[in-house]
C-alpha cells in the first residue's frame, strides 16, 4: 500500500474476494521526505499516513516494512550502474523483480501468506502451463509491461484485482469506499527522484564530466556535459557548434561510455529493425529453441504493441520488427506480446 | 480477546480515574476564571495536586502540570539548560540509553543552542556507570548546566540509583525521568533530592493528555508556553482539569496497591520467561531482573526478525513491542540495547513484554502456544 489510490481499492476488494488480508507500506528510502509534493515521488511520511489511514478505513491490520536497504540495493545502485554503462534502465522492472515481487513476496511466504496483492493494472488468467499474464482493460493504463519481468512463480504469487477496471472507475470506487485518497494524483517518473530532475540526481551522483558529441565517423560536431544525461533518439539540447551540411536534424543514436562520447546521426541512423535481449524471463513455458515465432514486441512502457517476428536461440530472445522503431536504447526491457497475454521479456543488449 | 503485554505503552485506566474524568467532564469552569464556577473548577484541581504531591512525596507547589511526560522533561531540560547557560554552564550530562523524550531534546539543545553533551555508559544489565560518571562530574565542575538520567528504563526495565548520583553530582541540578516508575516502585521526591522528575497519567492508569514536572521549588526556570502565566508562569495553557483529577485518582490507587500488585506483577514476570524459555530454548531476558521495575522483559529471540514476530504475535492477539520505531513508523534498532552492548542483530531480535497486575496466567498460556511457531516462522522468513 503505497498511500495511493490504486493500490488502497485494490486491497479492499482482495478483501470482498474472501482474502485474508495484511497492508504492508513499503519504507523504501532512508531519508523519506515529510510531504509528498505534487505528482513526483513517492512513499513520503506522508504517504504512508495516507496507506494507514487507507488500512484502518477498509478494516486491515497495517504494518511498514523497511526495504530501504534492498531497494538501494537492487533498484537505485542498478539504475546508476546502467547509466554509467551508457545504457538506459528502467527501474521500476527492477523493483517489480527485486522487492515487490521477490523481497517482499519471499517475506510474506515466509510468515505464512500465500501472496503479493497490489494496484498493478494487469490480469492474470489460470492456464494449464500456471498462471499467465495479461494486458489490463485500461490499456491506457496497462502495466503488463513492468510486470513482464516476473518469473512464473513470482506470478503465481501475483494478486492483480484492478486488472479489469479502467482508472476513472477505480477513483470513483475509491470514493465510494470512503477512501480520502480517491482524488490523489498519481505518482510519476521515478519514486527515488522526488524532484522529477533525473538528470540533476544523476549528476550529483555520477559527476559531470564533459565529453564529446561526434557523428558515425568520430568528427566532433559539440560538447556535452554528462553522456548519461542524453537519450537515445533525443534531438533538443545538443547544442551542436558544428552544422550538418544538409541540414537536417540530428538525433543521439549511442552512448559510449568509455570515450565519454554521444554520438549522433539522422533520423534514418535511428532506425532499429532487430532486438536481442538477454537474459529472458519466459510467464509461462519457454518457446521452442530458434522456431520462428509471430507476435507483438513492447519496448516502452507505454509504447505501442509492435509486430514482429521473434524467436529464442537459447541465450537471446531476438525480435525483427515488422516495421523499424526509430529510437531504441540498450538496457530498457523487449516484452513479447501473444495477442495480450505476455510471452516473455529480457533486457535490451544490442540494436540493429 | 487480546494479551496485552505492553503497558509500558500505556496502561488501562482505572476505575477510580475513570469516574473522576466523567464527574469533571460535566463541570463547566476554567480553572482561572474569578467568579464561582472557575473557583469551584480550581478547587477540584488543587484538591489533585495535593494528592499528586502526598503521591510522589512533594510539595505541591512543586508539582506543575504538563500535557505529556514529553513535555515535561522537555520543560525540565531545556528550562535547566538555559538557566545554567545564563552563567556559561553548558555542559549536559545524560546517559546513552535515555528515550526519546529525553534524548531528544538534549540532541536539540547541542545543535542549536551550544550544548555540549556528555553521555554516560550503561553496563549490560542496563546501569549507569557511576565511575564514569564521577570523572565526567569532577572534569566539567563549573560548567554543568544538568544532570539527565532516567530512574528506570523503559525497554530492559532496570532502576538506577538516583539517591547515589545525586550525591555525585554536588550542587549540579538534576533532573530523573520517572514515568515508569511512578506507582510501581518507591519514589519519593523529596528523599531522592532530585531538582526536577517527570510523571505520566497514562503510564499508571490515569488518562492519556496529563502529565506533570515536579520542580523543586524556588527555581525559577524559562518556560516553553509563553501565554496566560498558569503555574507561576512556568507553564502557561488552560488547565485540563478533567485530566488532572483522573491523574490523581490513578496516581492515589497506584501507590496504595503498590506492593500488592508488585508482587503479583513479579509472579507474571517469571511466569512468562519461563513458559518462553521452555518452548524456544535459546532464548535470553535483557537487564538486571533485581534491581528492576516489576513488569518489564526484554527477551531477545535470536536469529529472528522482531518485526515479523510481532506480526504474527498480533495476528494470534497477542501485544507486545519491539524497540523504537523512528516517525516513519519504521523499525530501528533500539539505542537502549546498543547502549547495553547487544549487536545490531540481536536489538532486531528482541521484544519487550511489559506486565501489569491486570494480566492473566491464561494471556501467559495463550502466548506459550503460539511462540515457538511464531519463532519458527519469523526465523524462516529469514532465510535469505
Amino acid at each position: 500500500m503505497s498511500g495511493g489510490v490504486d493500490s488502497a481499492v485494490a486491497a479492499a476488494r482482495a478483501v470482498d474476494a474472501g482474502y485474508e488480508v495484511v497492508g504492508v507500506h513499503l519504507a523504501l528510502s532512508s531519508n523519506p521526505q515529510k510531504y509528498r509534493s505534487g505528482a513526483r515521488g513517492c512513499c513520503t511520511i506522508e504517504d504512508s499516513h495516507d496507506a494507514r489511514r487507507a488500512a484502518d478505513v477498509i478494516g486491515i491490520p497495517f504494518y511498514i516494512w523497511d526495504m530501504a536497504e534492498e531497494f538501494h540495493k537492487g533498484v537505485v545502485e542498478n539504475f546508476l550502474s546502467e547509466y554509467q554503462a551508457g545504457r538506459t534502465p528502467n527501474p521500476c522492472l527492477r523493483c517489480n523483480e527485486k522487492i515487490k515481487f521477490e523481497a517482499v513476496l519471499d517475506r510474506a511466504k515466509g510468515l505464512g501468506f500465500d501472496g503479493v496483492v497490489t494496484g498493478h493494472y494487469a490480469i492474470t488468467k489460470d492456464s494449464p502451463a500456471g498462471k499467465t499474464l495479461h494486458r489490463a482493460a485500461d490499456p491506457e493504463k496497462d502495466q503488463s509491461y513492468v510486470l513482464a519481468v516476473l518469473r512464473t512463480d513470482q506470478i503465481a504469487g501475483a494478486i492483480f484485482p484492478l486488472g479489469d477496471t479502467v482508472k476513472t472507475d477505480t477513483r470513483k470506487e475509491a470514493k465510494e469506499r470512503g477512501l480520502f485518497v480517491a482524488n490523489k494524483p498519481d505518482s510519476h517518473d521515478i519514486c527515488f527522484v522526488p524532484s522529477g530532475d533525473n538528470a540533476g540526481w544523476l549528476r550529483e551522483r555520477l559527476g559531470s564530466e564533459s565529453g564529446d558529441i561526434v557523428d558515425g565517423d568520430g568528427k566532433k560536431l559539440g560538447e556535452h556535459k554528462g553522456a548519461y544525461t542524453y537519450t537515445i533518439g533525443q534531438r533538443r539540447g545538443l547544442n551542436l557548434t558544428v552544422p550538418d551540411k544538409t541540414g537536417e536534424p540530428r538525433y543521439v543514436l549511442k552512448i559510449e561510455p568509455k570515450s565519454n562520447t554521444v554520438v549522433v546521426g539522422t533520423h534514418e541512423e535511428l532506425a532499429i529493425n532487430s532486438i536481442l535481449a538477454a537474459p529472458p524471463t519466459w510467464c509461462g513455458s519457454a518457446p521452442e529453441i530458434n522456431k520462428e515465432l509471430r507476435g507483438f514486441a513492447q519496448v516502452r512502457a507505454h509504447g505501442a504493441p509492435l509486430a514482429t517476428s521473434y524467436k529464442f536461440d537459447g541465450t537471446n530472445l531476438i525480435a525483427n520488427l515488422d516495421q523499424p522503431v526509430f529510437g531504441l536504447a540498450t538496457g530498457q526491457a523487449l516484452v513479447i506480446y501473444d495477442g495480450d497475454r505476455v510471452v516473455g521479456s529480457a533486457t535490451i543488449n544490442e540494436t540493429i | 480477546m487480546l494479551a496485552y503485554f505492553d503497558h509500558a505503552a500505556t496502561t488501562p485506566m482505572v476505575e477510580p480515574a475513570i469516574t473522576a474524568l466523567n464527574n469533571q467532564l460535566k463541570k463547566l469552569g476554567n480553572a482561572s476564571s474569578l467568579h464561582s464556577a472557575g473557583r469551584s473548577v480550581r478547587k477540584d484541581l488543587e484538591q489533585a495536586r495535593e494528592e499528586i504531591a502526598v503521591a510522589i512525596d512533594c510539595a505541591p507547589s512543586e508539582v506543575i502540570f504538563t500535557a505529556s511526560g514529553t513535555e515535561a522533561n522537555n520543560l525540565a531540560i531545556k528550562g535547566l539548560f538555559w538557566k545554567g547557560a545564563k552563567d556559561n554552564k553548558k555542559v549536559i550530562i545524560t546517559s546513552t540509553f535515555e528515550h526519546h523524550a529525553v534524548m531528544d531534546p538534549v540532541g536539540w539543545l547541542a545543535e542549536h543552542e551550544g550544548a555540549q553533551v556528555v553521555a554516560i555508559n550503561v553496563d549490560r544489565k542496563g546501569f549507569i556507570d557511576l565511575t564514569e560518571l564521577t570523572e565526567a562530574v569532577e572534569k566539567h565542575k563549573n560548567n554543568i548546566a544538568l544532570i539527565s538520567i532516567m530512574h528506570s528504563n523503559n525497554e530492559v526495565g532496570s532502576v538506577q540509583d538516583i539517591a547515589q548520583i545525586v550525591k555525585i553530582a554536588g550542587n549540579t541540578p538534576v533532573h530523573t525521568d520517572c514515568v515508569q516508575s511512578f506507582g510501581k516502585v518507591d519514589l519519593s521526591f523529596k528523599n531522592l533530592g532530585v531538582t526536577a522528575a517527570t510523571i505520566s497519567a497514562h503510564k499508571v492508569g490515569g488518562p492519556l493528555g496529563v502529565a506533570a514536572l515536579i520542580l523543586k521549588r524556588g527555581l525559577d526556570i524559562e518556560p516553553i508556553l509563553h501565554g496566560g502565566g498558569q503555574e507561576r508562569d512556568i507553564r502557561s495553557g488552560t488547565f485540563n482539569a478533567p485530566g488532572i483529577v483522573a491523574f490523581a485518582a490513578a496516581a492515589t490507587d497506584a501507590v496504595a496497591n503498590k506492593k500488592e500488585r508488585d508482587i503479583k506483577i513479579r509472579q507474571l514476570k517469571e511466569e512468562l520467561i519461563n513458559t518462553i524459555k521452555k518452548n524456544v530454548s535459546d532464548i535470553w531476558v535483557n537487564g538486571d531482573q533485581e534491581k528492576s521495575l516489576p513488569g518489564i522483559v526484554s527477551i531477545t529471540f535470536p536469529k529472528t526478525d522482531s518485526e515479523g514476530l510481532l506480526l504474527l504475535l498480533d495476528a494470534e492477539g497477542i501485544a507486545c513491542s519491539t524497540g523504537s520505531a523512528c516517525s516513519a513508523g519504521v523499525q530501528r534498532p533500539s539505542h537502549v540495547l546498543l547502549a547495553m552492548g547487544l549487536t545490531e542483530d540481536e536489538t532486531t531480535s528482541t521484544l519487550r513484554f511489559s506486565l501489569s497486575y491486570t494480566n492473566t496466567v491464561n494471556e501467559i498460556a495463550k502466548l506459550g502456544a503460539v511462540i515457538s511457531t511464531v519463532v519458527a516462522k519469523s526465523r524462516n522468513a529469514m532465510v535469505k
